[in-house]
């Protein structure tokens, strides 16, 4: 624990996981993709335009994934003012926006041609689009405030305040959703998915968890390097390659 | 002890209470701001008594939500730049509470005006007397929370320069839930359904933010002035 405080051991560590990690985000990837498209049956209700729940549903558990791992390094930086936290909190800002953007495309294309509209006012697509603007808020934030440490702190505070709104968000559009009397095309439940369609959404979804990890990894060797450009090591480490 | 916070909630709040009395534009100005956009909509809609009847519980609570919006950079700015908020760090009493009272002093200076001119809104969108009454009632129980969420919004946003846009795009995802209860609310009391449920809600909300974001503004504060 102590050692990861130090910047420099932090750089190195993430340079020796990042091969491990890459490997087995393309194993999952690849196998989620050719399990997903080729081998799994078409779904007897959706045919084949089911198959983007492969990349849709990841995106949306990863949307709500990264807000949680936002929170708990804000949360664990203004507890400890342990630094990696905060940078973890920056790399993942934008991945999360991008994670939530992208299921909230995904989830326009699915709809489409199963509900017959790109959009529904409906719970969950209302509380991913909130997701998205707190994600906005927080990066926003994050730019406008020049004094990186004051940024820091501050979108910190932001990033737990929102994920107290969250759930309130979440439940609040929920019961606006039954007042207003949702088109019950939106309501449809799941059937009870197959094992040769759960285990490629399975596989996509460990490989975009691995995804995130591998960009989150990137992103925070870079931000190291930033903030450390002073110092003695980033020299060294420059100078090498 | 307590008879002295107590004193000092009330010098904050009525040292706020006369400034704003001097500098008419502050809460003047969001004040126009809100009848002018609920009356944009009729301009934009049409005359139909109808439809601005269904429309009005939205329209109202969106138009107090930006006006409310564009009054909060008067909050702390002020304050900000002559350096009153770091006497207010720096003093004795805690921070929280010194904020508290600001917040109080903005909702009546800003909040108070816009409730009482909301049942002639009313009348404008052909409200019935209950569905005024129940506007009236959420905006008394809402617009509190959204002035405290607006404070905590503010002081994020203290350093930086014109910051009005950001703001809001920081606190409307926060002001949502606020939004939805209100307006459900007053559409329920126009359909002579009970709304008690909601009144609760939002009850509920007042207090969480009245217990939670005082002390989170106050941890922001610091941070952003040092």
């Amino acid at each position: 624990m102590k050692r990861l405080a130090s910047p420099k051991y932090c750089y190195q560590l993430i340079g020796k996981i990042l091969p491990w990690t890459s490997i087995a985000c393309l194993i999952c990837m690849s196998y989620g993709l050719y399990a997903g498209l080729f081998l799994a049956p078409a779904d007897y209700q959706q045919g084949e335009a089911f198959r983007i729940m492969y990349v849709h549903v990841p995106c949306a558990i990863l949307s709500l994934t990264i807000y949680s791992i936002l929170f708990a390094s804000s949360l664990v930086f203004l507890v400890w003012r342990l630094k990696i936290a905060d940078i973890i909190a920056e790399a993942s800002g934008g991945i999360g926006a991008t994670y939530t953007l992208l299921a909230l495309i995904t989830g326009a294309i699915w709809g489409k041609p199963m509900w017959g509209t790109w959009w529904v006012w409906d719970a969950r697509l209302t509380s991913e689009l909130i997701l998205l603007f707190l994600y906005f808020g927080y990066l926003g934030l994050r730019s406008a405030i020049r004094d990186p440490n004051t940024a820091a702190r501050a979108v910190a505070i932001l990033a737990i305040v929102g994920m107290v709104d969250i759930p309130i968000v979440h439940f609040s559009v929920e019961w606006w959703e039954t007042l207003h009397q949702g088109p019950s095309l939106s309501k449809f439940t799941k059937p009870n998915i197959a094992k040769e369609m759960l285990y490629p959404l399975l596989g996509m979804l460990a490989g975009f968890f691995l995804f995130y990890l591998n960009v989150l990894l990137y992103r925070m060797r870079s931000l190291l390097l930033y903030r450390e450009r002073r110092t003695e090591w980033v020299s060294l480490v420059l100078r090498e390659n | 002890m307590l008879k002295n916070e107590i004193n000092i909630f009330i010098t904050i709040l009525s040292r706020d209470l006369i400034q704003y009395s001097r500098r008419r534009g502050e809460w003047g100005l969001p004040l126009v701001f809100f009848v002018m956009i609920a009356s944009l909509y009729p301009l934009g809609l049409g005359p139909n008594p109808k439809m601005l009847q269904e429309i009005a519980p939205a329209v109202i609570w969106v138009a107090v939500i930006l006006a409310i919006l564009l009054s909060l950079e008067s909050l702390f700015q002020n304050d900000y730049q002559e350096g009153f908020l770091e006497q207010m760090i720096l003093s004795p009493h805690p921070l929280s509470l010194l904020i508290l009272a600001k917040v109080t002093a903005h909702w009546m200076a800003s909040s108070l005006p816009l409730i009482l001119l909301t049942p002639l809104m009313g009348l404008i969108f052909h409200q019935t007397a209950t569905s005024i009454l129940a506007l009236v009632i959420t905006l008394l129980l809402g617009t509190p929370a959204l002035s405290l969420v607006g404070a905590l919004g503010a002081s994020l946003t203290l350093s930086v320069q014109r910051g009005g846009l950001l703001l809001m795009t920081l606190l409307l995802p926060l002001m949502m839930p606020i939004i939805i209860f209100g307006v459900s609310a007053v559409v329920k009391a126009g359909e002579g359904v009970n709304y008690s449920a909601e009144l609760k809600i939002m009850g509920a909300i007042l207090l969480l933010t009245l217990s939670f974001v005082p002390m989170a503004t106050a941890a922001v504060m610091k941070t952003v002035i040092e």
